[in-house]
């Protein structure tokens, strides 16, 4: 065992856990996706795989597992191959970077895949922009006028909506000063949080989120009024299902970021100080396992928000939601930055800040 | 000029433009809902049984001497879907007919209840059986022994029978 240094050891190990704790909590997504549907709108939903149907997204995957793989003749095989992996891929490649606690041994983070990376938040927002590249070249590929104009919308949607997120991220980024994540979340410990002093700036990151995650009311890409399924129409099997657990991750990734930037990671207040009095204090386990309890229980509410959504609105028109991309939430998210900078500059001034 | 004016527009109020609260009411519309009660019938455990107005797979009745049906061959001449085929025979009975051969083929029923109607002697009649399982086209094609039910199984049906018809 000399062979494998310890740092690759415990990379892998990491690895591990965050892939396979990602697909389980997809997969349970999926479960009360469904459940809360069904909820709202006066029905039971999935109860009969296990007990309250908890295995019923288990269940689901096997189908998708044994389903027979069609690819349609004319589609370009190669890039309609590649597609579904790009989309999964990309999405969980956004776990590098995301903190979810802190447990230094050695001075390294063991709570986050990569640690210490000085541009984490640039690299989810690229991660999240390169994810657009499998819708639309699933649509490209597949050959089919449908799936073709899904994947085009899906484009256009979020290159849209990007840069209001960029430019909303930008208010949080200048009170927090780094680019760093894990510097990010501690700028905001004792209930400093973004999201009190960036209020614009979190609801329009919050809707460029649901833009850019492909969910409604902005799930025009695969409208199936006027798309039949639209960029994944000529998907079947596991493929499909990569498509769909993709869109499940993004949304967790969209929560686990609004968790970092605007709700302060797994702060609470006066949590930490009287966990210090306690005895439980920075290098304890104990301490790192609360952390992630705490940054879970954030995620959750969030989760919870974007399937509610999901089942309250109708989805937008295709001309509105450019409208509201370019002529709403950008000069908004401009006015935003404009008006933290002049704040800022003020307090700085009179040596408040 | 004609320019049609947006008025839905004007009508909105500032608060309304800006959708956020009229997204929140929606919201709250919908979170009120996850509690109301459901009405859904856990359907293999929980089954439900109809009443005696309900038309269902048609049946024939058999009494204690055989079945009622004197094989006129009405029912197979008013079926709309030709979906009956009725061959009469000879007894010695008081009836002197009977159906030889009696079948109705369920994939061309459509529960139209006119064979009930037109029979004279309330010999086929429509039964509260509404789980209709074939997995072969032969096994749709029922025969006597599938329609005859025993008299005292139909008796909701030959009750509302005689209140209504």
């Amino acid at each position: 065992m000399d062979a494998i240094p310890a740092g690759a050891l415990i990379l892998g190990v990491k690895l591990f856990l965050v892939v396979n704790v990602l697909l389980i909590i997809a997969a349970y997504l999926v479960y009360f996706e469904r459940k809360i549907s069904a909820w709202m709108q006066s029905r039971v939903g999935p109860n009969r795989v296990g007990p309250l149907g908890l295995l019923q997204s288990f269940a689901d995957v096997f189908k998708l597992y044994t389903k027979e793989d069609i690819v349609p003749a004319l589609v370009d095989k190669k890039y309609h191959m590649i597609a579904p992996v790009i989309s999964i891929g990309i999405s969980m490649a956004t776990y590098a970077v995301i903190p979810f606690g802190e447990y230094y041994v050695g001075g390294v983070n063991l709570m986050a895949v990569a640690p210490g990376i000085s541009i984490g938040l640039l690299y989810l927002l690229a991660m999240s922009s390169i994810g657009v590249y499998g819708i639309t070249l699933a649509g490209w590929s597949s050959n089919n006028k449908y799936s073709l104009l899904g994947g085009l919308r899906s484009a256009a949607q979020m290159i849209s909506y990007e840069l209001s997120m960029g430019l909303a991220l930008i208010g949080a980024l200048m009170i927090s000063g780094s680019l760093d994540l894990l510097e990010i979340v501690k700028s905001q410990s004792g209930g400093k949080w973004n999201l009190f002093f960036q209020p614009i700036g979190f609801i329009i990151f919050l809707v460029a989120a649901f833009a850019e995650t492909n969910r409604a009311p902005f799930d025009l890409p695969e409208a199936e009024p006027e798309l039949v399924g639209g960029y994944h129409t000529e998907y079947s099997g596991m493929k499909f299902g990569l498509f769909y657990l993709a869109e499940y991750i993004n949304m967790l990734t969209a929560s686990c970021m609004v968790t970092v930037i605007y709700l302060g990671g797994w702060d609470i207040p006066f949590l930490y100080e009287n966990l210090a009095k306690a005895g439980i204090s920075q290098g304890n386990p104990l301490l790192a396992l609360i952390q992630f309890g705490v940054f879970f229980g954030k995620l959750i509410p969030l989760l919870f928000f974007f399937i509610w959504v999901r089942w309250s609105l109708p989805r937008f028109r295709y001309d509105q939601l450019m409208d509201l991309g370019w002529k709403v939430m950008l000069p908004l998210a401009l006015a935003n930055i404009l008006l933290t900078g002049i704040v800022m500059t003020i307090l700085q001034y009179f040596g408040i800040l | 000029m004609n320019i049609k004016k947006n008025t839905e527009l004007e009508r909105m109020t500032f608060w309304e433009k800006i959708y956020l609260p009229e997204i929140a009411r929606g919201l709250s519309l919908t979170f009120k809902q996850m509690f109301e009660p459901t009405f859904t019938r856990q359907y293999p455990e929980e089954r439900w049984i109809p009443t005696g107005s309900y038309r269902g797979r048609p049946v024939l009745v058999l009494e204690e001497d055989g079945e009622r049906c004197v094989a006129c061959g009405l029912c197979s001449r008013v079926c709309p879907a030709l979906a009956i085929e009725v061959q009469a025979g000879e007894t010695d009975k008081v009836k002197e007919r009977y159906p030889a051969k009696f079948e109705i083929n369920m994939l061309r029923c459509i529960y139209c209840g006119f064979c009930e109607e037109v029979c004279p002697e309330e010999a086929i009649i429509m039964s509260k059986d509404y789980e209709l399982v074939f997995t072969s086209q032969e096994e749709a094609i029922l025969g006597k022994d599938k329609l005859l039910i025993p008299i005292a199984q139909l008796q909701d049906r030959l009750e509302f029978l005689r209140q209504y018809r």
